[in-house]
């Protein structure tokens, strides 16, 4: 079924815009606001993207290694938690959900390192 | 004196961040615009209210005599639906000169929320045709194996006495196509330029279903952060400014 013309000038509309543009292999960085009772800092969450989910309320989910232990976050697109991305690097990969990856450690989990603007 | 209602239309659900970063479900309502089609008044009909019709393309074939006459004794354009609202009670006198006069062929927009926080919703359930007592009234159902049946609604009553089922009790039938209201539901956000409201949660019908949107009839009661931190009680905002200071 497709969407509405309404909700689609809506989704436009409320769709942030400063993110770059990343796709699944990517390792980015995200800022993450944390509020500390009063005061707001920025915590970085550095990852490989394994997935990412489209329209107007898509989201992506970033996959860590912390410790030895696989932490995955998903942050909605348009998260007012989410202050900055920033694009670390960018692999070669062959499918569009890395759900593989959980599966894998260590050398296993490596992906081919591409150059991608 | 304005109008607390207007007829609107369902476009469909999302979610919305708000400034917290809290997100939140909202339904999306194309909100009028809306034409009064007709006053009534005290002297005349017994009551005041406004008929309001939305405003929407309509063939012209599809308008019978007398609806086109009525639409145009009021000097407004074909509507497909009509519904009558009441007014808002005016606000007290001495504030000013009289507020302009309501008349029929006036325009009925979104901004008339603009000051609203929570509103009601009418609409018109999604039809489920004729349906069990699980679907229709919330029954537990029985044990779902063991050679049992599944949604079977069980005893309706005792035998001898009173040899008869007591009026009212629950059984199968037509579920749906009902007038529903929602009350107090929170404004999220106003469209003016595309007429739109959205407001948080559910509201009843499918998509491109009618509404009637009105403003709540019974809001919650003002409580201490209702509407965000800028509403505090004094009296505890100044009995936790004290506590703070010893």
């Amino acid at each position: 079924m497709s969407i509405h013309p309404v909700m689609q000038r809506l989704a436009d509309k409320l769709q942030r815009t400063d993110l770059p543009a990343f796709a699944a292999g990517d390792t980015i960085r995200v800022q993450v606001k944390i509020k500390e009772g009063e005061k707001e800092r920025l915590q970085a969450f550095e990852g490989v993207v394994i997935a990412i989910k489209k329209g107007p309320q898509g989201s992506f989910t970033v996959r860590k290694m912390s410790f030895g232990q696989g932490v995955e976050r998903i942050f909605p697109y348009n998260s007012k938690v989410v202050d900055k991305v920033e694009k670390v690097r960018s692999a070669r990969v062959r499918r569009a959900k890395l759900f593989y990856l959980r599966g894998l450690r260590g050398k296993a989990a490596r992906l081919k390192e591409v150059e991608r603007s | 004196m304005a109008v607390v209602g207007i007829l609107g239309k369902k476009i469909g659900m999302t979610q919305l961040f708000d400034d917290k970063g809290d997100v939140h479900p909202i339904t999306v309502l194309q909100a009028g615009p809306c034409v009064i089609t007709q006053l009534k008044t005290l002297a005349r009909d017994g009551y005041e209210a406004a008929q309001i019709g939305l405003v929407e393309f309509v063939k012209s074939s599809k308008v019978n005599k007398p609806m086109a006459g009525h639409f145009a004794k009021s000097n407004v354009p074909p509507v497909k639906l009509v519904r009558e609202v009441t007014f808002e009670p005016s606000a007290p006198a001495g504030d000013g000169e009289a507020e302009t006069a309501i008349k029929a062929g006036d325009k009925v927009l979104v901004d008339i929320f603009s000051q609203t926080k929570y509103v009601d919703v009418i609409g018109t359930s999604k039809g489920r045709g004729f349906a069990g007592v699980v679907r229709r009234h919330g029954f537990g159902g029985g044990p779902k194996s063991h050679g049992h049946m599944f949604q079977v609604q069980g005893s309706i009553g005792a035998s001898s006495f009173p040899s008869r089922v007591f009026p009212g009790q629950r059984m199968p039938g037509h579920f749906g196509v009902d007038r529903i209201t929602v009350r107090n539901l929170r404004i999220r956000g106003i469209d003016l330029e595309e007429n739109l409201l959205m407001v948080e949660g559910a509201v009843p019908g499918p998509k491109d279903g009618y509404v009637l949107i009105s403003k709540s009839k019974a809001p919650p009661r003002e409580r201490r952060g209702f509407g965000g931190s800028g509403t505090v009680d004094p009296l505890k905002a100044s009995k936790k400014a004290s506590s703070k200071k010893k």
